[in-house]
């Protein structure tokens, strides 16, 4: 089980993108989502889903999580969530 | 034949782009994690670019340009792209065979360990330096995996100590021997790519310049050079024409057991003969690509 440190940030609110913000939370909180999306009716639970599958795949079980979605697709919520937790958990890279 | 007439770049960190990038009829698709990507958001193009070759069967060839494994991000880059299995990775700024067989043996190592065909992801180098043509064919041959290599033309370009003229002179002693080593290493030739999209004229005059040369194809940036840079590499109908009736001409002069062959008074040696045989599988390989060309 992971536990995220700091707040970090992946993604833009560029059109296919989605704008992840990911915060720390209180152990034993859960994992809450707050997402904004023009497609929220249609396809929110599936934004929400792989969100929470990607944190539970990196064994992290508490998080906040703001999400500003862009009409990204499934791979971009994948790719933007593995950066933010990346950047959560202090792995960002030495700048070249 | 594989072709490779256009090499189209698309920016690493961009989902909209990347999504879209097979659709636009290039014959390869370079995803980019070096030069169009920002310092701070290398970690996040090399998220996207995995996820979205894990997700979309694209319809042509897949390159990723990583960034040189002298940088920080190279080593990572290769790490987490070599797992979805690109067709190519194209590495930037070859100088030396050194650099290639590097990245060799990473790719050997990556192949056992997720369990792909050992030598199936391929190699392509750009050269961008003096120092890289001087070593041009050796790069070429540093490794079985070696299929295409590039002028990348603006650092070339600073490190040439000159700027981008109408005609190209700039680039002529470098164009020369990168197409004599790629020719003598039996690998791809490709050009650097031209910037300015709006300006269709010159981009037209540059890409028929190294058509000619010998090249077999041109780095792009905008789906708007694709289809016109097709058109340049595409066999005229005469030139088809001709190179059927040489192979007809060779076909029966082997049947007549014939050491001479002639078509309309004039001579077929042998290197007529292969001349006339690549236009033909250009033609064809063309034709399946775009339905214009049937033979």
């Amino acid at each position: 089980m992971l536990k995220i440190i700091q707040s970090s940030q992946a993604g833009t609110v560029e059109s296919n993108d989605i704008l992840i913000i990911l915060n720390p939370a209180e152990a034993d909180s859960g994992i809450k989502i707050d997402l904004t999306s023009p497609v929220l009716q249609k396809y929110g639970r599936q934004i929400k889903n792989v969100i929470q599958e990607v944190l539970n795949g990196q064994g992290i079980v508490d998080a906040e999580v703001s999400a500003n979605d862009r009409g990204a697709l499934d791979c971009t919520v994948r790719a933007r969530m593995m950066t933010a937790i990346d950047r959560a958990l202090l792995k960002e890279e030495a700048k070249g | 034949m594989k072709l490779r007439r256009t090499m189209m770049f698309v920016p690493g960190n961009n989902p909209g782009m990347l999504i879209n990038a097979g659709i636009y009829g290039a014959d390869t698709i370079i995803f980019d994690l070096e030069d169009s990507v920002a310092i701070s958001e290398k970690d996040a193009a090399r998220h996207l670019v995995y996820n979205a070759m894990k997700a979309i069967k694209y319809p042509c060839e897949v390159a990723v340009r990583i960034n040189h494994i002298s940088t920080p991000f190279g080593y990572k880059d290769l790490e987490v792209i070599l797992a979805v299995k690109p067709d190519l990775i194209r590495l930037p700024k070859s100088e030396t065979a050194a650099d290639i067989q590097e990245i060799d043996a990473i790719i050997t190592a990556a192949e056992i360990k997720h369990g792909f065909v050992p030598g199936s992801i391929k190699m392509m180098a750009a050269i961008e330096t003096a120092k890289g043509i001087r070593n041009a064919f050796e790069i070429a041959t540093a490794s079985p995996r070696m299929v295409a290599i590039a002028i990348g033309g603006e650092d070339f370009l600073a490190d040439l100590q000159t700027s981008r003229t109408k005609d190209g002179k700039e680039f002529h002693s470098a164009r020369g021997q990168l197409i004599l080593a790629a020719r003598e290493a039996g690998i791809h030739a490709i050009d650097t790519v031209f910037g300015d999209v709006n300006n269709e004229e010159d981009f037209i005059a540059e890409t028929t310049r190294i058509k000619e040369m010998g090249f077999d194809g041109k780095s792009v940036v905008n789906p708007r050079q694709i289809n016109i840079t097709h058109q340049i590499f595409m066999p005229t109908t005469k030139e088809i024409d001709h190179a059927e009736r040489v192979i007809a001409a060779y076909k029966e002069s082997l049947a007549r057991k014939s050491g001479v062959v002639s078509l309309n008074g004039k001579m077929i040696d042998v290197p007529v003969v292969k001349r006339a045989e690549r236009t033909l599988a250009y033609a064809n390989a063309a034709g399946k690509n775009n339905g214009r060309v049937k033979l």
